[in-house]
This record gives structure tokens, sequence and C-alpha cells, in this order.
């Protein structure tokens, strides 16, 4: 007995000894806050933070690749005293939540009937899955089954529903998904997140080019969640109620009731919900990832550079706007005319923006008061630049700087200045036909012009304007000069102009543009007494400024006077600079530029965080997936759409009041409910009657 | 040569630790569900059987015997193997990061695994000579990798397959496991 005990306590003693040495001597350095941060984990190596336990989690935090919260059990205390460890502060790190963009479900069509293991991974295995759409959820519920935290329950429509409350982030979902439908986002995640090919996008979400997740904020505003359809809208576009108001919306074009039936009015439910919060009378707030000390500098405060700087800021960037003009909001400020867009409206919504912690230094010109150099010697990491196009162009005739001839930009920005035009009782005329020389003419009208013609070498159908703003100008009393190119601009001895000469045309073969070519016809020359003449045939940006200042030889410049980029990373031939809107595009929708100005700033936070600035692949930028894009649409009865209220033409025209009014609640909730809803592929037809 | 042969073929296929002598459950079950655990896990126990093996078989032959201290034999198995797996965990993350970051989190699995045990104890059970101890810990674990990899072969085929509800899972692979057994049965008279 006694040498039996000896025996074990001499082996163990042996044991012991051994360990302990090789322990000194195998002895690998560990950052000691490992073992630190480990204390306050919950010790239940549970998984559930998607580390192989307490001690690798322990490690990633301080790797730095694990925020403090990632015990998904410990709890806030944990969170702080692990935050303390690392000195770091404790809402440093944003909270990841599951998302499943599906909602397909039940109403999701089969390929083929399966009785197989009721589990998603299975069913993969057999061609990918029984359903018809190649992305979208199984419906067997794995992610359910792995949650340990009852975060996932199956709703009643037979999708996947994550309760936001209960995810604690940890990714389970998301590595149990099959499908990799699932997936854990931080907001600066959503944020960054750009339409893929393989996402499940509803074909108006395809085409919009802020890539609005527009079927949602319609169901939240069925629901008459208005708030959760303004978040929605403010995940891709910071102006809503500028949007809402003069967007052409294009993804209208795409609306897949637009097939069988008149489009879903999409843009006059996103301006209902920007006004519901406007009108509310208090700011949703706006959440923004923790600061990351790094500086932007955002040259231009129109559409563009408002989106970029919004979407940098909520990224955790300080960004300071440069502007040239005395105050934000570029084109949709100076081009944009008051009856469409009210100044009060446009001041509400760069507020909301500003009030994020952005700082606007304006009457500065980039060029004239400060060049890129001056930027850098400041400090900014990267240089946003969306200076816009606020060149106009020249008709290149004789006469066209007479007294009395206005280009259309200028025109409109000095109206919108406040400048006093003396335009009473005269005659005047716009040469072109897209949306500027539109907007001119119906100034004109308000500024009490006796006449307004608008002059514009095609004919109607040709018109690049928007077919609204063309309606709204020809009820307006417009005077419409089709198949005329002006030759040139006849003056009287005081060097007033008087005349404007053009040349009738007729349409020829189609040209580059698909468009019929206006053809001379010959000796056809005809004389319109006009006082005033207002040139509104396009812009181009001012590339001056590369002039101005050194390093700037590198910057490569397209012939249309543009920046040239790559058109998705945004990213110009001076690695630290960027570009979007107009200066990247030429003339383009206000939309347009609010895309870009995402896209730039996902490029900018690349470029700001080491990494390749380079779109994702499988990007489905600029172009739809062909299975969502439908000839018919079964199940879809007409429907009438909410008509929007207008001004009366005859009362508008004496006042710069807003024309456009917004749809009431019971027209937006009609509305509403003739969306069909639609996914990929999925829609839900209408109930028969 | 030709009897460790006829060792190493009774080890690895006819004794077979899993399927014959039903030892190592857990793991067996534990780390079966996907090839690349299984593949991992069957490495670390050819690592470990081995050393474990021979450091048990020099314990009993020269320590415990000469005491005459044989009824030691389990606990001084437990503690020496316990030791030794730790003392390779250090070694390794010293001086072979590499081999360490792939078996890592497999180490402190076997560490009281009874798989291990047990070809310690037949080893000394069957008075093998060291190079015998040597073939035989080595067979073992090759045996043990080999069910294990088959094994979770076949549990990743069975996923696709038409399980009722009530056996779904662990049950229909203890099931699995059984007829995978019966088969290996067959080489009962090869040796």
């Amino acid at each position: 007995m006694i040498e039996a005990l000896l025996f074990m306590l001499i082996i163990g003693a042996l044991c012991g000894t051994v360990l302990s040495f090789a322990s000194k001597i195998f002895y690998v350095w560990e950052d000691p806050r490992i073992a630190q941060v480990e204390n306050y984990l919950a010790g239940a190596n549970c998984g559930g933070c998607g580390f192989t336990g307490c001690s690798a989690a322990a490690a990633a935090v301080v790797e730095g690749k694990a925020p403090p919260s990632v015990c998904a059990v410990a709890g806030p205390e944990a969170t702080t005293s692990v935050a303390g460890v690392m000195g770091m502060d404790p809402g440093s790190a944003e909270p990841r939540v599951s998302m499943n963009p599906c909602d397909g479900g039940d109403r999701a069509e089969d390929r083929f009937y399966y009785n197989g293991v009721n589990t998603c991974e299975a069913m993969v295995a057999m061609f990918g899955g029984k359903r018809v759409c190649q992305v979208g959820c199984l419906g067997y519920g794995d992610c359910v089954r792995i949650c340990s935290f009852s975060a996932i329950k199956m709703g009643p429509e037979g999708y996947p529903v994550i309760d936001e409350v209960a995810c604690v982030g940890c990714g389970a979902c998301q590595r149990a998904c099959p499908k990799d439908l699932i997936h854990v986002r931080t907001m600066s995640d959503r944020l960054l997140h750009t339409n893929l090919e393989t996402d499940p996008l509803a074909p108006c979400q395809q085409t919009c080019p802020a890539e609005i997740d527009i079927p949602t904020y319609i169901a939240q505003i069925r629901e008459g969640d208005y708030e959760g359809a303004v978040h929605t809208i403010r995940e891709r576009n910071p102006l809503l109620l500028s949007c809402g108001r003069v967007c052409p919306h294009p993804c209208e074009d795409y609306c897949r009731r637009g097939v069988e039936d008149e489009a879903v009015s999409i843009n006059q439910l996103k301006r209902f919900a920007a006004d519901f919060e406007m009108n509310s009378g208090k700011r949703l707030p706006i959440a923004c990832a923790p600061d990351t000390g790094k500086r932007v500098a955002v040259a231009g405060g129109g559409p563009a550079g408002l989106s970029a700087a919004y979407f940098l800021r909520r990224l955790g960037h300080s960004v300071t706007i440069f502007e040239a003009m005395p105050k934000l909001g570029g084109m949709i400020r100076y081009g944009i005319p008051e009856y469409r867009l009210p100044k009060k409206t446009l001041d509400w919504e760069i507020e909301g923006i500003l009030n994020l912690g952005i700082e606007a230094r304006t009457n500065m010109r980039l060029g004239r008061d400060f060049n890129v150099a001056d930027m850098e010697k400041e400090g900014f990491e990267a240089i946003f630049i969306a200076h816009g196009a606020w060149v106009d162009y020249n008709l290149k005739v004789e006469g066209e700087d007479l007294k009395g001839c206005f280009k259309g930009i200028d025109f409109l920005s000095r109206l919108a200045s406040g400048e006093e035009l003396d335009i009473k009782g005269k005659k005047a005329a716009v040469v072109g036909g897209g949306n500027s020389a539109i907007d001119c003419v119906r100034n004109l009208i308000r500024l009490g012009a006796e006449e307004v013609s608008i002059v514009y070498r095609r004919t109607r159908s040709e018109m690049p304007a928007n077919e609204v703003e063309i309606e709204a100008a020809e009820h307006e009393g417009i005077n419409f000069v089709f198949l005329a190119a002006p030759t040139q601009v006849i003056g009287d001895a005081d060097g007033n102009v008087k005349q404007l000469e053009y040349l009738k045309m007729e349409l020829g073969e189609p040209d580059a543009s698909g468009r019929r070519r206006p053809v001379p016809v010959e000796g056809s020359e005809t004389r319109m007494d006009l006082d005033i003449l207002i040139t509104a045939i396009g812009q181009q940006p001012d590339m001056s400024f590369k002039n101005m200042g050194p390093g700037m030889a590198d910057l490569k410049i397209t012939r249309w006077n543009t920046f040239d980029t790559d058109p998705y990373t945004l990213q110009t031939s001076i690695p630290h600079i960027f570009t979007a809107g107009d200066a990247a595009t030429g003339p383009s929708l206000v939309v347009e530029a609010i895309g870009g100005g995402r896209r730039a700033a996902r490029s900018i936070h690349q470029f700001l965080s080491g990494e390749e600035v380079k779109a994702p692949e499988s990007s489905l930028f600029k172009r739809h997936i062909d299975e969502s894009i439908f000839k018919q649409v079964p199940g879809v009865e007409k429907k009438p759409r909410s008509k929007m209220t207008e001004l009366p033409p005859e009362e508008r025209v004496k006042s710069f009041e807003e024309v456009d009014k917004v749809l009431t609640e019971e027209e937006a909730l009609a509305e509403s409910n003739r969306c069909l809803s639609c996914c990929r592929v999925c829609y839900n037809p209408d109930v028969a009657a | 040569m030709g009897d460790y042969l006829v060792l190493a073929i009774s080890a690895i296929l006819v004794n077979n630790i899993l399927l014959a002598q039903y030892l190592g459950n857990c793991p067996f079950l534990g780390t079966s569900k996907k090839m690349e655990t299984a593949v991992g896990m069957a490495a670390a126990v050819v690592f470990v059987l081995v050393m474990a093996g021979l450091i048990t078989w020099i314990v009993n032959t020269f320590v415990l015997q000469t005491l005459g201290l044989d009824y030691l034999r389990t606990i001084a198995f437990i503690l020496v193997i316990a030791s030794l797996v730790q003392f390779v965990e250090m070694f390794l993350k010293k001086s072979i990061p590499a081999l360490y970051a792939g078996l890592g989190i497999f180490l402190p699995l076997i560490t009281t695994n009874c798989a291990v045990m047990g070809v310690c104890l037949i080893n000394v059970n069957e008075e093998y000579t060291f190079i015998q101890a040597l073939v035989s810990s080595f067979a073992y674990a090759v045996g043990f990798g080999l069910a294990l990899i088959l094994f979770a072969g076949v549990r990743e085929r069975v996923l696709l397959g038409r399980v009722p509800r009530p056996l779904q899972d662990t049950s229909i692979a203890l099931v699995t496991a059984g007829i995978i057994s019966l088969a290996f049965f067959a080489f009962k008279g090869m040796v």
C-alpha cells in the first residue's frame, strides 16, 4: 500500500516537474491580454460567437478580428470589461445583425417534387434545390435549427424571419445557410453593399441607379411603418425629399406591374414617406459607425457630393465639404426651379445631412480659392471631386453674345440665387430639348414673359426631357417650335437681341443615339422675333482647376471634359482622388449622382482601409438579371394608379409655388397595395376579385 | 517481417479499434460529420497513439513490472498519457507551429480518449516487444483513421438520403456504424 502511494506520488511529481520545465522551455509569448479577455468571457465554450471556444474568441479580440461584444452569452457588462482591457470604447464595434433578403417563401415556385431529408443542406445537394429561383430561400429552416438564441423563426409565409433584438450576430445561420443567402452584417456592411448578380432583387431595384430597396419600403408603407420606409430609403439615398420630387424614376419603366397595367407610382410613394418625416416635425435619428479618425475632403456640395459625404460620415470618417456657391445643393439648388423643389424643403434635407457632423465650407471654388494640393496639405487622406457640369455649350452661331442672350444653367442659377431679371412682358425663346430647356421655359412663364417658345431641332418624341415635364410645359401654354436649327442671332443698333434665324429641318436616317438625324431643308431660313434668348443645349464640367496647383498632370480627362474613371469604382487616375455625378458621367440624373456618390464612398472606404479599390465580383452594375425581366405577368388586374394632385395650370404660372402635391395617406396606401412585392422571379398576383 | 504484417493487418482490419472493439465512440460520432474534420482527427490520433503506445510500454516494462506494481497500470497510464499530450502540445506550439495549427484543436480531445488507453493496455496485455508495440500502436491508429474517414464519407452521403424523422442524425449514424462494423466482421477469419 505504502509503495503504491509512494509510486503515485513520485510519478505525479515527475510528470508535474517535466511539464513545468517544458512550459518554461517551450514558452511561447502570448499577449497577456488574451488571458485577461478570456476571463471576462462566459467560459461556456458554446461556439455561439463563431470561434472555436472562448480562448480562440479572446485571441480574435486581441488581434482586432472580433469586437469586444464578441461573447454572445456574457452580456453588455462583459463587453465593457473586455473593451477596458483592450483600451477601446465599448461602443466602437458595430453590432452585427442577421438579415434574410429573400421573402419568396411559399409563393416561390418549385422545379421538382422533393421528399428527401428535410434540411436545406441536403436539398442543395439535389440540383441546387427544388425552387425555380436560383438564389432564393429553400424554407427548410437549417438557420432556424442552428440558432442558439431563438432569434430565427420560420414565418407564416414559409421564409425565416429574424428577431433583430434577440439576434446576437454570431453568424451561425450564415454558416448554416447552404444558399449563402442569410448574411450577418453590420450597418457599414449594409451601406457598402451594391447589387450583385446573386442577390434577390426586384426589377425596380435592379434598375434604380441608387439601388434603393423599393419593394421593402413600399411594404413598410403598406404596413403603416412610415419611419421604417424612411430608414430603408436612407440606406441608399440621403436626398429622399429632393429625389421624391424630381426623380424621373427609371425604376417605374421596369415595374413588373407595368408590363400588364400602369406601373406602380414608386417615386410618389418615396415622396410620401419623405414628406411624412418632414411634416412630422422631428428628424429620425441616423446611426453612424464609430469614428475612424480618417479625413476626407469633398469638393462640390451637389447631390453627388452630399451623397458621398453622407455615406462616408455614416461609415465613421470625418468629412469636410467645399462648395463654390454660397449654399449647398449644387444643381438641385441652382438648376432645379423652385416650383419643382422648394428651397425650404431642400434646406431642411441638407441640414439633416450636415447634422451628422459634416463640416461645410461654402464660397470655396476649386481652382480659384483652393486646389488639390491645399487639401492634401490640410491632411485629407482622400479627395472626392464632384463639381458637376456647369459650363453651358455654345450654339456656335453669330450674335449669341448680344444683350438679352443667356445660357441655360447660368440663367437658372442666377434666378435661384435670387437675382432679379427683367422678363415681364417680353418675348422669350429657349433653344434646346432637355430638362434644363424645359426648366427655363417654365421659369420664364412664371416670371411674366408674354410669349415663351422652345426651339428644338428634332421633334417632340426625340426630346430628351422627361415626358411629365414636357406635358406640364404644354399645359402651361408654351409654344413649341420643332425641327428648327438656329443659324444666327440678330440684334438692333444698341446690341439688344431682336430676332433668331433658324433653318427648318426634316428627319433623316437614325444616328448613333438611335434617334433620327435632323437634316436641314435648303433655303428654309425663318426668323422669329424675341427679346430674350436662352441657350440650353447641354453642359460639361469645368476642368480648369487641373491647370492650377501642382501634381495634377496625371489626372486623365475624357474628350467630354469629364474624369476618366472606372464607372463602378469612380477612382480617377490619381489613386487618392475620387469622383461621381455629372463630373464623372456628363449631365445626368440626380439619382445617378446619388448612386455614384455611394459607390465613390465605398471606394474611398476601401482606399482608406488599405484594401484594393475594386468592384465586387459578379456586380450587377447597370445591368438586369435576365430571369427577372418578364414579357407577361399573369394574374395582374388593371387598377388605376393614384394620381397626384397638381396645381391647375392657370394658377401655377402665376407663382413659384410647388406644382406637384404629395399623395394623401389614403392614396399612398392604395398605391402601395398595387405593388406586387416582386423579387427576382416571385411576385404576388392580385387576389381574384 | 511476416509477423509484423500479420500484426498490422489484424490491428487495422480484423480488430479495428472503432468497429471491432468499439472503443473511442465519442470522437467516432463527434468528428465524423465532415470529411475535413475526420481527416484532421485521424492524423492527430496517429501522432498521439504512437507516442502514447511507446511511452506506456516503457513505463510498464521498466517501472511497473520491475516494482511489481502492475495493479496501478490504469491510473499510471492515464497520468502518463495526459502529461504526454500536454507536453507534445507545448512542444509543437513552440517548435512546429504549422503542425500545431493543423492538429491543435484535436490534441486535447485525445488526452483522455479510451481508444488511446485501450491500445496501450492491449500492447501490455499481449506482452508485445517494443517493436511489436510500435507496429501495433501505429496500425491501430491507422485503423482508427480508416474507419473514421470511411464513416465520415458515408455520413455525408446519408445526409442526402430519405431518413425517417425519428432516425435522423445520431440514430442513423449509430445504425450505419453497426452495419459498417458487421462488414468488418468479414475479416474475422483472415488472421
